[in-house]
Order: C-alpha cells, then structure tokens, then sequence
C-alpha cells in the first residue's frame, strides 16, 4: 500500500525542519541504520550500567551478611571465606529481626484485611447507591489524598493516646486503615462504577438482600481492582516507617521491620555489629526479591494503577 | 433501589467513616487549632495566636527545611524524569524498527524489571542500605573500591555540601524504575503509525523523541511531575535514617517533617510543631496549584 494515503493527521509528529519530501528516500539508507546502531549502543550501556547501579548494592549486602567483621573492613570486594550463618541467627534472635519481622506481618494483614473491607465497602455504596450526601462523603474522602500525613502527626498520637491505643498493634492498625482510605475508596469507587448493571439487578430480582449482593455478587466481579488496590496497600504499609515510629515508640517488642531495623542501624557505634546488620538487611530484602520474582507484573500495574487513573 | 436501602446505606458507611473521620479528618482540624497554642503537653493549651508563625519566621533550621524542599523539587523530578525518559525510550523505541513497528532494544524485559525494585522496598530499608554504601571507611561499597584505588574517601554524609546531593541520589535511584514503567505504558499507547510517519519524513530519533514521544506524553508527565513533588515534601524516612543525626551535619539534610518530629516528640513544642505542619501544608498546596496551572497546556489528541 502507498504509505502516503494510510498517514493519519499529525501535527505534532511532523517536525518542519525535516518535510523535505524528495530526500526521504535518500535519508532511509545508510545514514539511518548508523544511526539507529549508534543510539541502540549508547541505549544499551546506559542500561547495563543502570542495572548495575540497582543491584550492586544488594548483591553487595548478601555477601557480606556471610562475613565477619575483620572481611567486613579488610575486602569488602571479595566473597565471604565461608556461609556463616550464625550472623543470621545473631540478627534473628539478639537482634530482635525476627519479632519485628513477625510484628510486620500481623500489622499488615490485619490492616489490609481492615482497608480492603471497609474500603469496599464505602466504595461500592458512593458508587451504586443513590442517597442524599452520597457526593458530600466521597469528597470528604478524596480530600484525604491531598494533606500530608505530618499536618497531623501530633493531633493524631493524642487522639491515639486518649483512646488508649498508643503503643498498641490495634491502634497502629486502625490508623493504618484510616489512612488508606482515601486512595483505596477513590480508586475503587471508580471501579464499581465500570461493572455492569445488569448482574446486581438479576440478583435483586431473585430476592437477593443488598448485603448479600456486595458479598457474593459485586465483591467476585470487583476482583481485578481488589487485587490492584490491595498490592498498593500491602507494599506501602509494609513500608510505612513514620506512623509507628510515632505510635509504637515505647513498646520495642511491639515494632514493625522498618523501624526495627532502623533503630539498629542508627544507634549502632563503632562497635557494633555490622555483619549482623547486613543479614538483618538481608532478611528485609530477600522476601520481598522473592514476591516481586512471583508477582512482577500484578505489582507493576498495582503501584502504577494509581498513577494512571 | 427498593427497600431497605438506607439502612444498608448508614451500615455499610458507619464503620469507614467513623475510623476516617476520628483518625483522619479530626486531627487535621486540631492541628490548625493547636498551632495557635503553646502547649507543651502537660499544663492545659494557652491561646498565643500567631507567635508560633511569628517564631517560624526566625527559625534557621525551618528555613534550611525550607531550602532542602525547593532543592529536591527542582532536582528529584528533573533528574528522576530526564534518566526515566531516556530509558523508556530506548527499552520501547530504541531498537529497530521492523516492518514500520517499533521495538525496544534487546532485553527491554529483564530491564523493566530490574528497574522497578527499589520501589517495592520501604524507604527506610534503602536509607539503611545505603548507609552501608556511603560508610565513610574502607567497609563501605564506595568507599572501599575509592580506597583501594589510592584515593581518599569520599565522606558522603558527612560533609556538609555533599549530604543533601547523596540523599538525592538515593531517591532517585529508588524512584527511576517506577518511572520507566509509568513512561513505557504511556508510550505503548502511542499509535505505531504516528512513528512511522515521521520516519518516513525523515524525522531522526532525537527528532522522533522531541516531537512525537515528549508532547504525547504530557499527561503522564505532569503526574510523574506532581508524584515527585509530592514525594519531595516529604522525604522524612530517609532523612531520619540515612543523614548524620537525623538531618545533619548541622541541619544540612533537613526537611520540614524532620524538625516537626523533632520539635513533637523529642522537645515537646506541640504547638510549635503544629504550626509547622501547617505551613507544610501550604506548602504542598501551593505547588499542587502552581504545577497543575502551569503544565495546563493543550494535550494532543490522537
């Protein structure tokens, strides 16, 4: 087919400079496959050198949470001259890591499991249901994506306090929720509202209660933005640092993995434990390697789901 | 929809909305309220009006927060944005074209995923991580090659003017990938014929980038841009951890949720904290109003 006839209007992609009709032809030979070797080699060394640059330093943390002290210092390059698996058990159990990392995980469960819920719940009534001051929460809702969370840092550990929830997995975990539910009614209101209609009348015309519907209807239908959403949800609690830093600064034995292993890493001295604070690095950073292997891709479009709406 | 809708309504909201509204909302609202107090926690709050702004105004290391924020607007975004450009391109567009269809060059896939990461890690492990990295002595990654080499070390965190550029460097390394995969889904929807087109008319790929790719990606653009700037108001969790005592040496890392913290939870200036949030957050809301007037611009249809 003549290319001429099949091009579709387009302003912005035509640059003036270069409408040279006549020289098309010419332009097509040599100089553009040159050229296009040149940007593919330059392309590829700078993402060679970027892929370096990202795994360097984690490839660097595994070796050396195997070595002791004196390798630590004297051959940071070299690999360790044995596995000394000791340095993990050392951050496993002295260390604490093992708690945190227990800690972590009952908090971020009971937290997305609590975000998920009520989340859905909220979302799908703002979408599907018609009530007076339906737009009044929704709003009231979306206003909390635009406020920083340290506005309202010292409110919040009162509010926490005078409930009695300070230092507390439960108060951690409400906060969690609360805090979550902006972007997760926001993202999911929008989602309810692509599902068809058809699906949720057949139910109401079988005699299906409203609650029942969401259930076993609506909640199976939702699942794609559930799933999105809720990767959104587990990476960025997991990896929240400030709020337990600030609700849970008295109990030690109740702290999460990234405020645990902080708090090793900066009050540790000269004397301090450095093959053992590598192998705590590595027990937070393996799992995660391991998950992003198996989920890479629901991950992708889970954290960027957000960006594109 | 028929019966019982309302009570079902009000269920379905009371639990959301209550825990919304007691941890979320309420302490926004309180925190304009304490910032006009001198409250030190103990004794009840005494209404000051607006001395705790007055004293804002006096503050070095406020205005060195400040300062560090205006800093990591302009750098975060740009760098981040510049670096993740170039790769997308080149791992969507860069390689050769067959048949008229663009192809990213070889080994686009392992790339993304490489890329991406940093971003499932929590900031606070990088901070650490990078801690180790920077070590001032032999022991670190850095260091330990420099030393080896012959050279002095390079005191990352330490000296004063470098601190702030390698806690940069550290976000932008975390953040490139994220980036690189919100570009490419972008650029994948650009239609193929469009490429094509230019090609024909003699457009090189510098061309092709400048006058295709960059305008038809202005959208995700402006929100990679808004992301950033979000991300560079806050920036607590790898000041507190990465830089020398939280912010140092002499307050040359700080930001404003630093000295917040700071001024909460170690002195106990509860108003004075207050006040600082809040001009955090007339802060963020300027830039949230400033970036969507000024990239408003008419976005190309295709």
């Amino acid at each position: 087919m003549n290319p001429q006839t099949t091009l579709p209007p387009t302003p912005a992609a035509l640059p003036p400079k270069n409408v040279k009709p006549g020289a098309a032809g010419k332009r097509g030979g040599g100089g553009r496959r040159s050229e296009v070797r040149f940007f593919a080699s330059l392309g590829h060394v700078a993402l060679a050198v970027w892929a370096v640059i990202v795994i360097v330093p984690i490839l660097w943390t595994f070796l050396a949470s195997f070595k002791n002290t004196t390798e630590i210092f004297s051959s940071p390059w070299t690999l360790p001259a044995e596995l000394r698996f000791e340095n993990y058990a050392r951050a496993w159990t002295k260390a604490n890591v093992g708690r945190y990392f227990l800690n972590s995980v009952i908090v971020v469960t009971f937290s997305v499991l609590g975000t998920m819920l009520f989340g859905s719940m909220a979302a799908y009534v703002l979408a599907r249901y018609k009530f007076w001051g339906n737009r009044a929460v929704y709003y009231l809702f979306v206003s909390g994506l635009a406020f920083p969370v340290f506005l309202a840092l010292v409110p919040l550990f009162f509010v926490v306090k005078n409930l009695g929830l300070l230092d507390t997995h439960t108060g951690l975990v409400l906060v969690y929720i609360a805090y979550s539910l902006p972007f997760t009614v926001f993202f999911l209101t929008a989602f309810f509202k692509t599902l068809p209609t058809s699906v949720a009348e057949a139910g109401m015309i079988d005699g299906c209660s409203h609650t029942r519907l969401f259930f076993q209807v609506m909640l199976p239908m939702a699942k794609p933005g559930l799933i999105s959403v809720g990767i959104f949800n587990i990476i960025g609690q997991w990896a929240q640092y400030q709020l337990p830093l600030v609700l849970l600064s008295n109990a030690k034995e109740k702290w999460v993995l990234t405020q645990g292993i902080a708090d090793i890493s900066v009050n540790a001295g000269y004397e301090a434990d450095w093959s053992g604070l590598f192998a705590a690095l590595t027990i937070a950073i393996l799992p995660m390697i391991i998950v992003y292997a198996i989920f890479q891709r629901q991950i992708q479009s889970g954290l960027t789901s957000g960006a594109v709406k | 929809m028929r019966h019982g809708k309302y009570p079902f309504v009000i269920g379905f909201l009371f639990v959301p909305v209550t825990l919304y509204v007691v941890f979320v909302i309420a302490p926004y609202a309180q925190a304009f309220q304490i910032s006009m107090t001198n409250w030190r926690g103990f004794s009840a709050p005494q209404w000051v009006g607006f001395d705790n702004y007055r004293r804002l105004f006096d503050d070095d290391n406020f205005w060195k927060a400040v300062q560090h924020h205006g800093v990591l607007l302009l750098a975060l975004p740009l760098i981040t944005i510049a670096i993740a450009l170039f790769f997308s391109f080149m791992l969507n567009v860069g390689g050769k074209s067959s048949g008229g269809q663009r192809q990213g060059v070889w080994g686009s896939k392992f790339y993304r995923v490489v890329f991406f990461f940093p971003q499932v890690l929590a900031v606070a492990i990088i901070a650490v991580l990078f801690q180790m990295v920077y070590r001032p002595n032999e022991s670190g990654l850095i260091n330990g090659v420099l030393m080896k080499l012959g050279f002095d070390p390079v005191l990352f965190l330490i000296r004063p003017n470098l601190a702030l550029w390698s806690i940069i460097a550290v976000l932008v390394w975390q953040a490139v990938g994220f980036y690189v995969v919100l570009f490419s889904a972008g650029m994948a929807s650009i239609p193929g014929e469009i490429y094509e087109a230019a090609e024909i008319d003699g457009a090189s790929r510098v061309t092709l980038f400048f006058r295709v790719t960059l305008p038809l990606l202005w959208d995700t653009l402006q929100v990679a841009w808004v992301y950033l700037g979000i991300a560079a108001f806050d920036a607590f969790a790898i000041v507190s951890v990465l830089s020398v005592d939280g912010g140092g040496p002499d307050g040359a890392t700080t930001v404003l949720a630093m000295e917040i913290y700071r001024n909460a939870f170690v002195y106990s200036k509860y108003g004075y904290a207050s006040a600082m949030g809040v001009a955090l957050f007339f802060l963020t809301l300027t830039f949230a109003a400033l970036t969507l007037r000024l990239t408003k611009r008419e976005s190309v249809e295709y």
